[in-house]
């Protein structure tokens, strides 16, 4: 069984999403059902089965350490809201 | 009590690549802000990352370097936070799968022998670089997405001292095996340390503070000399301290707590669906393993064993890599390898000192900045190696004078000449035969008849008078230990 209390106050600040309280506890009896159908697979019998991150079985894709034109410097700052001296600026954030 | 301290680093080293991590950006420090960027780095929308297969490469080479096992499957995580220098709002790494991991480094420390273990070596992507203004803050994404070595450390370190030995040593292993060039004023290398204390003899670790984002080796060993006794001062005050985060301030020689944010970090983890795993072939391994250079210190112990270096001199040809390339090959021929090494490190380096500084003073003339500049090396010299051997041998046997040497080397250096040539056209060959040496050093006896009275009454310093003017005599030829044996024996007689 999947908690039914989840913190979805806390998610959402993890990700920076800002929710209405009427949309918190919308998405908290949502999530625990989202959650509850994942929950089926610890039905199955795995304990033969190699843990993996991925379920295509390829290994080793890579490419040659080569350069590739960069964009032009213009373009890469063209959507920036604001820039200066090159730079993206952004609101001051220090840690 | 008596208090003792527990540090544990984690050192971010840029990998010597040409393109960054996921794209084929420039891997390349000191360009204008943002010129080497592209959708991949800025994290336009849309785009995927493919793995640089020779990051991937020198993380697996760090691994063997540093002693590491290297576990058969490896994988990309994301770690998840928000900061405007990731622009992905997240940064790849290596989180439960790691390239590398319970390795180890030994270095020398205050005469022995210590062995700092290594956690694990992984590898991730380095973040843009902020500059924070008056009211705003800019970012640079040149350098994010650089490929980056994450080195963590066991708490196996106990000094400042011992502390910044390790990193020395570190640095010396990845530059040695073409890792990093581990320039520090270009931010290749960057350390976080954590530090704790804990009284002598107990196990139990104390509260583990970090300090974070030092970029300097000496920075990290004045931050300790400053945080270790801090805390211990805390502690015997009887403070309790707490897990926390410091900066170090380099101009005021203080550690000060870094404003904690209201939750701990939480960056859920989660493997990067883009990116497949990766298996080294075991037989790609073994011959990554075949091509490993010996680690440096391995060289030097081998240096005083095979060649009955002085641990010194043993020392100069580890640090300077080409010269104790240079040295070895002639050293393996020659029947005097101490004098030989002694020539090379003292003689032949000074000589490209010399160059180089001539060279410098010719290129800031024609307008060069340093880093244009080029020097005559080691690679350079008109003379071979060989030439050299034949040269030191020569001083050896008595052939030549040290002095006289000097003289052939300085011609050596200037025409490429071998070294035989040019005794013989600069008469310099050393004068060994005792019937002449016998002839100066009447001459010399008596033409100064002060020194011999001194020498006779038992002022043993005289006979290094009498020995210049038979040198003088003979104009540096005489073979001095002849001088000197052949002096004795007629004063005394």
């Amino acid at each position: 069984m999947v908690s039914a209390n989840i913190d979805v106050a806390y998610v959402a600040q993890l990700a920076r999403i800002h929710l209405q309280p009427d949309e918190k506890q919308k998405l908290e009896s949502q999530l625990a059902q989202i959650l509850e159908y994942v929950e089926k697979l610890g039905a199955l019998d795995v304990s033969g089965m190699e843990p993996t991150a991925h379920a295509v079985p390829l290994v080793n894709i890579a490419r040659p350490d080569d350069l590739q034109p960069s964009l032009a410097h213009e373009d890469a700052l063209r959507n920036a809201p604001r820039q200066a001296g090159g730079l993206f600026i952004v609101p001051k954030i220090v840690e | 009590m008596d208090y003792e301290a527990v540090i544990g680093l984690e050192t971010h080293v840029q990998l010597k690549t040409r393109s960054k991590m996921w794209c084929g950006c420039p891997n390349q420090y000191g360009a204008p802000p943002n010129t080497h960027v592209c959708p991949v780095c800025l994290a336009l929308p849309g785009v995927l990352p493919v793995a640089n297969e020779e990051a991937l490469r020198l993380t697996l080479r760090t691994g063997l370097l540093l002693q590491c096992e290297i576990p058969a499957r490896a994988k990309f995580d994301r770690k998840n936070y928000f900061y405007p220098d990731a622009p992905k709002n997240y940064q790849l790494t290596q989180y439960d799968q790691p390239s590398t991991r319970n390795g180890h480094v030994e270095f020398e420390f205050n005469g022995t022998l210590s062995r700092v273990r290594i956690t694990r070596a992984h590898l991730e992507e380095d973040v843009g670089k902020s500059t924070h203004f008056e009211r705003h803050s800019g970012v640079d994404f040149n350098r994010a997405g650089v490929p980056l070595l994450e080195i963590v450390t066991e708490p196996d370190l106990t000094s400042a001292d011992q502390t910044h030995a390790y990193l020395n040593a570190l640095k010396e292993i990845l530059q040695y095996g073409g890792i990093s060039d581990c320039d520090m004023e270009k931010g290749m290398v960057r350390c976080d340390v954590n530090v704790s204390v804990r009284p002598c003899g107990t196990q139990a670790l104390g509260a583990k503070i970090e300090i974070k984002n030092m970029n300097s080796f000496s920075g990290v060993r004045r931050a300790l000399e400053y945080e270790i006794p801090r805390q211990i001062a805390a502690v015997r005050r009887g403070e309790k301290l707490v897990q926390s985060t410091r900066r170090w301030d380099d101009v005021a020689g203080v550690t000060e707590e870094m404003r904690s944010k209201e939750n701990a970090h939480d960056y859920r983890y989660l493997p990067e669906p883009d990116l497949m795993p990766f298996e080294p072939a075991q037989d790609w391994l073994d011959n990554e393993r075949a091509s490993l250079m010996e680690l440096p210190l391995a060289r030097k112990q081998r240096l005083m064993r095979e060649y009955q270096l002085p641990a010194g001199d043993a020392e100069v040809l580890k640090n300077n890599r080409a010269l104790g390339d240079y040295y070895e090959p002639i050293a393996r021929l020659s029947k005097n390898p101490k004098l030989l090494a002694n020539w090379i490190i003292n003689n032949l380096q000074a000589r490209l000192v010399e160059i180089m500084e001539k060279e410098k003073t010719e290129q800031a003339s024609l307008g060069l900045e340093p880093d244009e500049m080029k020097f005559t090396g080691l690679a350079d010299l008109k003379f071979k190696p060989s030439d050299l051997l034949d040269l030191v041998e020569m001083v050896a046997r008595g052939a030549l004078s040290s002095a006289s040497g000097q003289t052939v080397l300085a011609e050596m250096v200037a025409s490429g000449k071998a070294p035989s040539a040019i005794v013989q056209s600069m008469g310099l060959a050393q004068v060994s035969d005792a019937g002449a040496i016998e002839t100066l050093c009447d001459q010399a006896i008596a033409q100064n008849p002060n020194p011999v009275a001194d020498y006779k009454a038992g002022k043993e310093a005289a006979l290094n008078a009498l020995k210049g003017q038979v040198m003088k005599l003979s104009r540096g030829k005489a073979n001095p230990a002849m001088v000197g044996e052949i002096l004795q024996r007629k004063l005394r007689g």
